[in-house]
């Protein structure tokens, strides 16, 4: 293996060893989601006028459950990593800024898509689902495990204790998640609240996915694809910046 | 060409508050180290050995100066300058997530090196650690750990081995193990950088030697010569009671030994004349070479702060 591939290893291996807490705690956390949304709402919500409300809010919990993990993996592996000092040891090898960029995005992907991938497998139970192009549900999920993978290197670099990390999480990361349209289509809110979904990077990348599964969204699903890589190559740029300076991990 | 080479490296950290000063951790601190030197860095706590390595290594980035690896810069040519590093860091850190064997592949293949087990094998044997190859990281004492931080600096064979205080809070049989061991590598043609506060290892292992103080070196000699500059005897003796004020701020005092640095004869005599005059009592009174600690207390007390 060469030196990127290496980290990349060593960062699945880390989430991998404990997986009981890093993949199927999350399946889990959404299958609670979908059972007392989907009970609740079944018969309430109306969101697209052929697809059940159950059925909506699969993609919609699969593609948060990708989005926080691939966030989670890398922002507390380097946090944990800077608190314990073992950092070092990555830090003292000639691994490029690239190097460390694609180790910790490839493999915050590879947590993100896992967690999805159970979520989907057990949530796929509770509803029959139509899958109208495939394409745009692997286009999606990817892209945005990987933005948010990116999001995490930029908040375990900025982060120095685990609290600054949570606040991140929770007033950053949680509210654009759940303002995204994960419960609900954005055409069932007030105009302006749906003009403000509208400046929410996470909306596209969820609208984007149920595209991908129902054929109909809120938005084409190729104005999403423009949003999503478009922010994908401005927070990469910024990390691979951030990693080349050393921000806050090279005196 | 040198295996280290320091040009005028300075640091500066900024003032943490307003209005408060900045830090000058090094100041223009310039020296070589040539290949298969075993050197050593000495300096009080806080003199400024731990930013110069952390610059060598690249954890920390120099205000000003450039260091080189066989002639490569730490900074712009930090790959190559880094494959020929070997750092074992000061801090004992882990990584909780691996065994020990784990933890040593792990650290060969950030460094492109495939197909290290012989190699690893052997650093687990001359470490002393092949029966815990398998262990978890977390059930190893501070001294087992202490040997993995060694041997991951070792995995990909540095051509330059930098130890930063390895023998802190150590046992007698691990500072064997390890100073065998990195004499033997030494011997093979590896450079040895390696800074601690036992002075009677940098002695016995070091052939040269510099000193820092507030970030300047004060001194830069082959230890055999910074032995000859020393004041050539020490007196040492026991007291009951304390010595007075102004025949104390001469001596070096630990508990009931005081020991005197003196050139020759007359002075000793001077010594004992002053003790027994202050109404002391010398016992258990000996004579002998001045040794690295004398020298380091003289160039500290001595250098312009």
């Amino acid at each position: 293996m060469t030196g990127w591939q290496t980290l990349f290893y060593k960062e699945v291996l880390r989430f991998w060893k404990v997986s009981f807490q890093t993949i199927a705690a999350p399946v889990l956390t959404a299958v609670l989601y979908m059972l007392i949304f989907g009970h609740v709402l079944e018969n309430h919500v109306k969101v697209y006028d052929s697809v059940p409300y159950t059925a909506f809010l699969v993609p919609g919990l699969v593609m948060m459950s990708v989005l926080q993990n691939a966030f989670a993996n890398s922002s507390s592996s380097l946090i944990q990593s800077k608190i314990m000092g073992n950092l070092v040891f990555v830090l003292l090898t000639p691994l490029s800024h690239w190097s460390w960029f694609f180790a910790y995005v490839a493999s915050s992907m590879v947590r993100g898509l896992a967690v999805g991938a159970g979520v989907f497998v057990v949530t796929a139970w509770f509803t029959p689902l139509s899958y109208a192009a495939p394409l745009w549900i692997i286009t999606f999920a990817v892209l945005g495990a990987a933005l948010l993978g990116a999001l995490g290197l930029v908040a375990g670099l900025w982060a120095e204790k685990f609290d600054q990390l949570a606040a991140f999480q929770n007033f950053v990361i949680m509210p654009m998640t759940f303002l995204s349209g994960v419960f609900y289509s954005i055409h069932s809110l007030p105009l302006v609240w749906q003009q403000v979904s509208h400046l929410n990077p996470f909306f596209y990348m969820i609208d984007g996915f149920r595209y991908g599964f129902f054929g109909q969204s809120d938005v084409s699903p190729w104005i999403s694809l423009a949003v999503v890589g478009s922010a994908l190559l401005i927070v990469s740029a910024a990390t691979v910046k951030l990693l080349q300076s050393g921000y806050k991990i090279r005196s | 060409m040198s295996a280290l080479s320091f040009q005028s490296v300075s640091k500066i950290y900024p003032a943490k508050s307003q209005g408060g000063a900045a830090l000058k951790a090094l100041d223009h601190v310039s020296f070589d180290i040539e290949e298969g030197e075993f050197f050593g860095l000495l300096g009080p706590n806080g003199a400024g050995k731990t930013t110069l390595i952390s610059i060598l290594a690249g954890l920390s980035l120099a205000s000003s100066g450039h260091v080189t690896v066989h002639g490569h810069d730490v900074q712009t040519d930090y790959a190559q300058a880094r494959r020929l590093l070997g750092v074992v860091p000061q801090e004992l850190v882990f990584d909780p997530f691996f065994s020990v064997r784990e933890a040593l592949k792990i650290q060969s293949g950030y460094f492109g090196v495939k197909h290290n087990d012989d190699w690893i094998d052997e650093l687990l044997h001359s470490l002393g650690l092949a029966d815990k190859a398998h262990a978890n990281m977390r059930q190893l004492s501070g001294g087992m750990k202490r040997r993995v931080l060694v041997a991951q600096a070792l995995v990909h064979k540095p051509r330059v081995i930098v130890l930063d205080e390895p023998t802190a809070g150590v046992d007698v049989e691990l500072r064997q193990t390890l100073w065998q061991f990195i004499a033997k590598l030494n011997k093979q043609g590896h450079t040895v950088l390696l800074t601690t506060h036992y002075l009677e290892e940098a002695e016995a292992l070091c052939g040269r030697l510099a000193m820092l103080k507030q970030g300047r070196v004060v001194a830069l000699e082959s230890t055999s010569e910074l032995l000859k500059s020393a004041s050539s005897n020490v007196l040492r003796f026991k007291v009951d009671a304390p010595l007075p004020a102004e025949l104390a701020a001469k001596a070096r005092v630990t508990g009931r030994i005081v020991q005197f640095p003196a050139q020759n004869a007359v002075e000793i005599e001077q010594y004992l004349a002053a003790v027994r005059q202050a109404g002391l009592v010398a016992e258990d009174v000996e004579i002998r070479k001045a040794d690295l600690e004398d020298v380091f207390l003289e160039v500290m007390s001595g250098a312009a702060s």
